[in-house]
């Protein structure tokens, strides 16, 4: 039986883990079926059809499905399972919201968060923030997996054709009622998603030296980060922390500034490909994870770093 | 309104885990366990609901061995009236976890069920949306703002792309976020007190719910290893790495 993507989308265009999504659909078979449910996403559903490695695009319209609300979309893919071995979708907040009620109503138990497809059956995902990895084997005759979007690389987005069928929409579900959604703007990427992620820690003393860490951010193009410290110590809002707690993040770089290297914070960025640390303290753990080391004061570091940056003809972005 | 809140007996986020050298798990004897962290979060919201007059009673609940009462006795401590436990050894799978709930939800029929959005031990992020899911109930998960209102709760999610708000009607289930609040700490004189407090001890086995396993554990074991990095003498060396070694910048 061939495996249900269900893909994500703003009614007007795919979202981007979308594609991620895809190729790990594809690693557990050929056969991967997309389903697509909006309103008035006709656009976002030829996107999909577009995707090489989706091989039928299932369309399902109703004014109940604008936002997206899981209450809305669980019972059509309840429904279509059966024709389907495996239901896909990434591990966001999209995912994890919807996938649960899914499995749920199918009585399987869900395989979350996926990093490797092993076999169809068999999964790595990473528990306790990534300390440590688990093969998983499903025994359910279906199967309810969501993936890491950043342990998959996205599928090639163009040189499909595949077929699009209307599926009928089912009930509303009259007992949630989409009021708002207030996307935050920001001329930074998105933290969960950054290439480049700078965090300042306790060292960072108040709240005013952020700014510091805002400079080198700005002029990198990064997210920022923080400690769990730097957040119970006021000098950031909570949705920077980066750790255990807060958010895991993946990015090409980590500028750990003035973190010291609590575990909780370490399960949240250990797997970032390039580590940078910069304390005064040469003891501090963080180190033994840094790629580069610097043992320096912050306070005279950072306005040189910035220096240095200026000093370069070209930045990647 | 009656507000049910599941807690987690879970490692303690700041301990270094280890994982066992036969591949079958994680060493949790003489580790220090702890609540798990957004289950904090879900208790307090539930009892500053209950301060200002909006909810009558808070019950806390928790699934697991004889020593997970320790979490639904400090639980009781921070503020929920009475407490439930539901005994069963080994470790359950987020399905057989909400199966259990529903048959207490079945029991109590609380308005409300609070949680946190995902334990930090698994990281499924599964119980509160399966058990929304066999009750029909709406759900609102990563909640970081809830107004209770007459029959209805306005709730803030975090979401990737920023926040949403969405309105639920009781009954409802919440999974909780860490912006949701600041969980208190429980004073001696509070916990004191929680000791007198009831707590009614169940057998799973007594529930009629299927929990056996679905899943297979083949191996768990640790991360790979990161290579060991280089110190660098000063600011200018630290660019050009990244510049030219890296090529990340």
């Amino acid at each position: 039986m061939a495996v249900l993507l269900i893909a994500e989308h703003n009614n007007k265009e795919l979202r981007p883990f979308t594609l991620n999504a895809a190729t790990a659909a594809s690693q557990i078979d050929s056969d991967v079926h997309a389903v697509i449910i909006g309103q008035n996403s006709a656009d976002a559903a030829k996107q999909l059809s577009e995707l090489p490695v989706v091989k039928k695009v299932l369309s399902v319209e109703g004014a109940h499905y604008e936002n997206f609300t899981a209450e809305n979309f669980a019972p059509v893919i309840v429904k279509l399972a059966e024709n389907y071995s495996h239901i896909v979708c990434s591990a966001n907040t999209f995912g994890k919201n919807l996938m649960p009620r899914i499995a749920a109503h199918l009585d399987t138990s869900q395989v979350s968060d996926i990093i490797k497809v092993i076999s169809p059956d068999t999964f790595l995902r990473p528990i306790y923030a990534g300390n440590a990895f688990a093969t998983i084997k499903s025994n359910d005759a279906k199967k309810c997996i969501t993936i890491r979007p950043t342990s998959f690389d996205p599928c090639e987005s163009t040189g499909g054709s595949a077929p699009i069928e209307k599926v009928d929409a089912s009930e509303e579900f009259s007992n949630t009622k989409f009021i708002k959604r207030e996307e935050i703007k920001s001329d930074r990427p998105e933290l969960g998603t950054a290439r480049i992620v700078v965090s300042g820690g306790r060292g960072m003393q108040s709240g005013d030296n952020f700014k510091l860490i805002t400079e080198i951010a700005d002029k990198l193009g990064a997210a920022i980060g923080a400690s769990r410290a730097a957040v119970d110590a006021g000098y950031i809002s909570n949705d920077h922390q980066v750790g255990q707690t807060g958010k895991v993040v993946v990015p090409d770089l980590y500028i750990a500034v003035g973190i010291s290297g609590a575990i909780q914070h370490l399960a949240g960025m250990k797997e970032s490909k390039v580590i940078v640390a910069i304390n005064k303290d040469g003891e501090a753990p963080i180190f033994s994870v840094a790629d580069y080391g610097l043992e320096a004061d912050l306070f005279e570091a950072l306005p040189q770093f910035m220096e240095e940056l200026n000093k370069l003809n070209t930045i990647q972005k | 309104m009656k507000i049910l809140v599941a807690v987690k007996r879970v490692i303690d986020y700041n301990v270094q885990i280890r994982v066992k050298e036969d591949g079958t798990g994680v060493v949790t004897d003489n580790v220090k366990m702890s609540t798990n962290p957004p289950d904090d979060n879900a208790i307090e919201e539930a009892v500053k609901i209950k301060e200002a007059g909006k909810a009558t009673e808070v019950v806390a609940v928790t699934v697991g061995e004889e020593k997970a009462q320790e979490t639904v006795r400090k639980a009781l401590a921070v503020g929920a009236d009475r407490g439930i436990h539901v005994k069963v050894d080994g470790i359950l799978e987020p399905l057989a976890v909400s199966k259990i709930l529903q048959k207490i939800v079945d029991k109590e029929k609380p308005d409300l069920v609070f949680m946190g959005k995902q334990a930090i031990d698994d990281d499924c992020n599964q119980t509160g949306q399966m058990l929304s899911a066999l009750l029909n109930w709406p759900q609102a998960t990563f909640a970081s703002k809830i107004d209770v209102k007459d029959n209805k709760l306005e709730v803030t999610r975090e979401i990737d792309e920023g926040l949403e708000t969405i309105e639920i009607n009781v009954p409802a289930i919440v999974t909780c976020d860490l912006r949701l609040n600041e969980p208190r700490y429980a004073s001696l004189p509070n916990i004191m007190k929680a000791k007198k407090k009831p707590i009614e001890e169940i057998a799973a086995s007594d529930l009629d719910v299927d929990v056996s396993p679905r899943l297979e554990q083949i191996k768990v074991e640790e991360p790979p290893k990161r290579k060991a990095g280089i110190k660098v003498a000063n600011v200018a060396e630290l660019v050009q790495k990244l510049k030219n070694e890296a090529k990340v910048i």
